[in-house]
């Protein structure tokens, strides 16, 4: 394998593990604080990218495309972003306040069917407001392919990747540097003792869900540059693989969940070159569509050695005041 | 009266753990309600702080108002009843700091923060040798006086504390008691403590209470406490 095969790889893996990190934050941060599985959550990275879709088409409609476009695409783009996380955030304050609120004392089991079927409403919803087709994602920006010695980039490639970077590095800012955040490590910790120094637990709640959904539809919008189409099921096997990503991470680690997410994505994009060599260097006749398969059994061994995840740290006993 | 409890009942399940009981603290008071274990002294505080549910019938007063109608954060920030917690309960992940600015949450009064701080570096000088350190790592003595500091940033108009004695060494205990007499005297906090050590709370309060088995059975100031010969049997070994 040449250095400059290598790399266009990495630089797949990279795009393919923003998406996987992005989705991850949200498991990681609700079950840090909340010991709760949010399930629902690789739907609103779906519902997040769907939301993309309207505000992209609505904001196109009033300032028009092409030529005659009122401002640039880049600006559309970062419109469509922050306005989609904003309204995303609020499926995530829905989500938590309908679903999971009430059900604070249940079993934690009963928690997490609750989540599956919040998934399924939403999946089952779009089908009947949107019919269920697949539907195409506006193109924003222009793409671009750069030819950096070899290695073509795109430069649709390096946003999605600086983008979701700066959120990383935002949240992370957010968490270690504001007392809202320090509430949310106060609340991983034990979350039973938080309302005793007077944090509203529920204020806390409600905002890391609105956190994570807000990302999982920044995800959304940048999958959707990537792979311009979108279908009502498109959550599900990113979801699971997302979570994945967030216990490969280690319980609640923001930093676990973002380099388990690029990890995963590595994994998954060079098990297909690896195949190929070894089927070369063996004369095998591996399919790569095998990849998931082989990647997911890599993951199960790096677990089986590391049972925390990567930053994980035993379980502290969260007991009940 | 600062606090009124009146009928207080609390059930785990199918455990009575406080069976109807009344106690009042006063505006400065330094009250105790002594028990054995299990006797459901923790229950007690835990219901002040709205963390347990309470019963048909239960009513709390605090500075009359209706301590029922309020959710436990609020508890705090707005009625400034402050918990310090059985096992100090501190967030071992965050520094001694984090855990001091953490307790100001919902503080309105933000201007006074610094000048808290300062109030808790005074009374506990270890903490501001240590206010970098994670929590976690602290010796018992010093997250024991943490979790009081803690609780000081949150709250002062009173203070409940619960078994503040537990596992420290007597010289330790002196330090946190005198700590807490001090708070009590320069900040007018009142102050609820329960304890197993019976000696040590009788000493330290004016009144107290007897729980046994989820009933108050005997009350009065500390003295008469102290002397009634079956207090001395039961609780302080003579």
């Amino acid at each position: 394998m040449s250095l400059n095969f290598f790399m266009q790889n990495l630089i797949n893996a990279l795009q393919w593990g923003s998406f996987y990190a992005l989705i991850a934050l949200g498991y990681s941060m609700v079950y840090s604080i909340l010991m709760l599985f949010n399930f629902a959550h690789g739907d609103i990275f779906m519902v997040g990218a769907y939301i993309g879709l309207g505000v992209a088409l609505l904001l196109l409609k009033i300032v028009g495309t092409g030529t005659a476009a009122l401002v640039p695409g880049w600006l559309v783009l970062v419109a469509t972003i922050l306005i989609s996380m904003f309204l995303t955030a609020f499926v995530g304050i829905i989500v938590e306040r309908v679903a999971y609120r009430p059900l604070r004392d249940a079993p934690r089991a009963s928690a997490a069917i609750t989540g599956l079927m919040v998934g399924i409403i939403l999946e089952t919803s779009n089908i009947l407001f949107l019919g269920g087709q697949r539907l195409a994602f506006p193109q924003l920006i222009q793409s671009q392919t750069y030819n950096i010695g070899g290695i073509f980039i795109t430069n649709k490639k390096i946003m999605i990747v600086i983008v979701s970077i700066a959120l990383m590095t935002a949240l992370h800012q957010f968490v270690t540097r504001t007392r809202w955040g320090m509430a949310m490590r106060a609340m991983a910790y034990d979350f039973v003792v938080v309302p005793l120094v007077g944090v509203p637990l529920n204020t806390i709640a409600v905002m890391t869900f609105a956190i994570g959904s807000a990302l999982a539809a920044a995800a959304g919008i940048l999958f959707g540059l990537a792979y311009p189409v979108l279908d009502p099921y498109m959550g599900v096997s990113f979801g699971w693989k997302a979570f994945v990503a967030a216990i490969l991470g280690g319980r609640g680690s923001i930093m676990g969940a973002c380099i388990a997410g690029f990890m995963l994505g590595f994994i998954e994009i060079m098990t297909v070159p690896g195949i190929q060599i070894l089927n070369r260097l063996f004369s095998l006749n591996i399919g790569s569509n095998l990849r998931d398969l082989i990647a997911y059994s890599i993951v199960l061994v790096i677990l089986v050695f590391r049972p925390h995840g990567l930053f994980g740290e035993p379980y502290s006993a969260k007991l009940r005041l | 009266m600062l606090l009124e409890v009146e009928n207080l009942r609390v059930s785990y399940g199918q455990i009575k753990a406080l069976q109807g009981i009344s106690f009042t603290v006063d505006e400065g008071e330094i009250i105790t309600i002594i028990g054995a274990n299990g006797a459901g002294k923790s229950t007690a505080l835990r219901a002040i702080s709205r963390m347990v549910p309470v019963e048909e019938g239960s009513r709390m007063t605090y500075r009359d108002q209706d301590l029922l109608s309020f959710a436990p954060d609020k508890v705090v920030s707005r009625l400034g009843i402050s918990h310090v917690p059985e096992g100090r309960r501190l967030f071992g992940n965050l520094t001694v700091m984090e855990n001091l600015i953490l307790a100001c949450f919902a503080r309105k009064d933000r201007d006074r923060i610094p000048a808290d701080l300062k109030r808790v570096f005074n009374l506990f000088p270890r903490l501001q040798e240590r206010q970098e350190q994670k929590a976690g790592t602290l010796s018992g003595g010093e997250q024991q006086m943490l979790a009081i500091g803690r609780a000081f940033m949150s709250g002062r108009q009173m203070m409940l504390l619960d078994e503040p004695s537990m596992g420290l060494a007597p010289l330790l205990m002196l330090n946190v008691f005198e700590a807490l007499k001090e708070i009590n005297q320069q900040e007018g906090t009142s102050i609820l403590l329960v304890e197993q050590n019976a000696r040590l709370a009788l000493k330290f309060a004016q009144r107290g209470y007897v729980l046994e088995t989820g009933n108050l059975v005997l009350s009065g100031s500390s003295a008469e406490l102290m002397n009634n010969p079956e207090i001395k049997k039961a609780y302080l070994g003579a």
